[in-house]
């Protein structure tokens, strides 16, 4: 923050570049348009699906904003609000990770980075498995495992549909080889779901990296992403710097996933909740 | 190290030793080192040693894979490519004889030189390599051969055409197909077990490690550039996440510990690979007899076991 000007905070201009090296890092206000500069007030972005009315591009969107935008108005019930991260490490790296969880609980609200409930999407019943970026990175740890682990089993048990939201740096480091096996454990819970039947929709939002990509959120029976939403199992960074290759422009982006058969389809925000309802009575037809 | 945690080690070594880790060579010796191990443990859990089991994991010298199936498999047959695109060198594949009956052996692959090392893409494996592995777990299965894998890589390469070919889903699917399995399965991690590139080959009903294994979510140069945004400090990030054979046993992530020789595996090949054959010979025997349906079930009930939360 010490390096941002209040030059950056008030530009609203539709011209405005980011080409000046000296922008580079800077951190844009959140409300402002990376991709064509435009500036908005919260309430016009959230009106707006958070998508720049001027350009298309997808605003990063929270949890539960997310569950509003897909679910029908007043049916979502949350459940497993009580799962709270452990640290059988006792990790501390710049900071203890104790500390960590608990700022990021007082600044997001929330337990972890992942919310789960029950919900209905133009009136058919769901279960919902949402994770939320502004929780460490949405970090894939023991209790984001846990919970989607457990709607994989309840939706096992009841035959609901799952539709899960993806947008996760990977796994969280400071669980050390514990995240990692949220990976395997949570392929195993999604097996269960596959046995009974049942089905699970991925969505995938920016970003989805690292353990994410390479456990449930590669393995629904569609895979669906939102428009320009990054994609890859490392980043482009660790890619540049590991290889010296030059990356294409469109590296890891769901677009180029699109053309390389990862997923099925690309989805903008306002076409979401419908698209999930045509799959849900796809799904549900089965007989 | 809190006194608990030192308990539970405690325990499990004691639990070990009583379902006969190693059956068939001498115990006590096994037994000692274990106790040793746990001394060291008590003693020193300084970033110094964590990290000499990080140099040992990387040692040059260390056995790869291929080494210990010239040691422990006969008549071994490598079978190669994916069936779509290309033959991943950077993880083998392979049928071979083990205790006199037939196994499906997948493994992570390094060199040793230059030229070597780059045939095999210091053990990153690309997408094919996954595929690979998954096509002959399946052949595997469909002819009811145990499988064993050998996990040694830093992680899955990370490149802008691997990315193109599905490095994520590869990885995915090669856990869910794992898990699937109907025939007895063990893992060991004989070097390194970096990340995804790892545990995409190691969802097994036994999992182990080598005395001077590394197993973790991320290397140490990775964590220390993104938490302490500075890659130097790999020793501190080491030491943070315990990625040795100890703590991960301790965390309920592995289910045993696979002794070396004296001063680690590269000191002597012959003796290090007739340690991880009486091993693996082991734990296989336990296993053969159990129904599929009850290897699956067990082993998607321990994977969906871990993790600590409150």
């Amino acid at each position: 923050m010490a390096h941002m000007s209040a030059t950056d905070r008030i530009d609203v201009s539709i011209e405005h570049k980011r080409s000046t090296p000296d922008d580079q890092g800077a951190k844009e206000h959140p409300n402002t348009c990376p991709g064509c500069g435009s500036h908005y007030r919260d309430d016009e972005l959230a009106q707006h699906l958070r998508v720049c009315p001027q350009c298309g591009h997808h605003f990063p969107v929270r949890g539960l904003e997310r569950i509003a935008q897909l679910a029908d108005e007043g049916s979502f019930v949350e459940d497993q609000t009580g799962l709270r991260s452990a640290d059988p490490l006792q990790f501390f790296d710049l900071r203890p990770y104790v500390e960590r969880l608990a700022e990021a609980e007082v600044s997001t609200g929330l337990g972890d980075a992942m919310i789960t409930g029950t919900a209905a999407i133009e009136g058919l019943g769901c279960r919902l498995a949402v994770m939320d970026f502004s929780f460490m990175g949405g970090s894939m740890g023991s209790v984001v495992g846990e919970k989607f682990s457990r709607s994989c089993e309840a939706s096992a048990g009841d035959g609901t549909p799952l539709v899960s939201v993806s947008a996760s740096g990977g796994a969280r480091m400071q669980e050390g080889i514990l995240a990692l096996m949220q990976l395997p454990k949570t392929i195993c819970a999604l097996e269960e779901l596959h046995d009974a039947g049942g089905v699970l929709i991925s969505v995938i939002a920016h970003p989805t990296t690292g353990g994410l990509l390479a456990s449930f959120a590669s393995l629904g029976d569609v895979l669906l992403a939102e428009p320009g939403a990054l994609m890859s199992f490392a980043g482009p960074r660790v890619v540049a710097q590991t290889t010296r290759e030059k990356l294409p422009d469109d590296f890891g982006l769901s677009e180029s996933n699109l053309r390389f058969g990862h997923i099925d389809a690309i989805v903008p925000r306002p076409e979401l909740r419908p698209t999930l309802a045509r799959l849900l009575r796809l799904f549900g037809d089965a007989g | 190290m809190t006194t608990e945690a030192e308990l539970g080690l405690r325990d499990r070594l004691a639990k070990l030793s009583g379902v006969k880790l190693l059956r068939g060579t001498k115990l006590s010796a096994e037994l000692e080192r274990l106790q040793r191990q746990l001394e060291r443990l008590r003693a020193d859990t300084s970033d110094e040693e964590i990290w000499k089991r990080v140099e040992l994991a990387r040692h040059q010298e260390r056995p790869y894979t291929l080494d210990y199936v010239a040691r422990i498999l006969d008549d071994f047959f490598e079978l190669h490519g994916d069936r779509g695109r290309l033959d991943d060198q950077a993880l083998v594949a392979g049928l071979g004889r083990l205790d006199g009956r037939t196994v499906a052996l997948i493994g992570h692959q390094k060199g040793r030189d230059i030229k070597e090392r780059t045939k095999r893409n210091f053990g990153m494996a690309y997408p094919e390599g996954y595929r690979k592995a998954m096509r002959v777990m399946e052949m595997a299965d469909r002819h009811g051969f145990p499988l064993v894998t050998l996990v040694d890589t830093p992680g899955a390469y990370p490149g802008v055409a691997a990315e193109q070919h599905g490095q994520g889903g590869a990885i995915a699917r090669s856990q869910a197909v794992m898990i699937r399995l109907g025939v007895p399965t063990v893992s060991v991690v004989i070097g390194e077990g970096g990340s995804g590139g790892a545990v995409a080959v190691a969802v097994a009903d036994r999992v182990l490690m080598q005395e001077n294994a590394i197993y973790s979510v991320i290397s140490p140069e990775g964590c220390a550039a993104i938490l302490w945004r500075d890659a130097s400090q790999a020793k501190k990030a080491a030491a943070a996440f315990k990625p040795d054979a100890a703590h991960c046993l301790e965390l309920g992530v592995i289910d045993g510990i696979v002794p070396e020789p004296e001063g680690g595996a590269h000191t002597d090949h012959d003796a290090a690979a007739a340690l991880l054959r009486e091993a693996v010979v082991s734990h296989l025997d336990e296993l053969l007899d159990v129904p599929s349906d009850d290897l699956r079930r067990a082993r998607r009930a321990k994977f969906r076991a871990m993790g600590v939360f409150a």
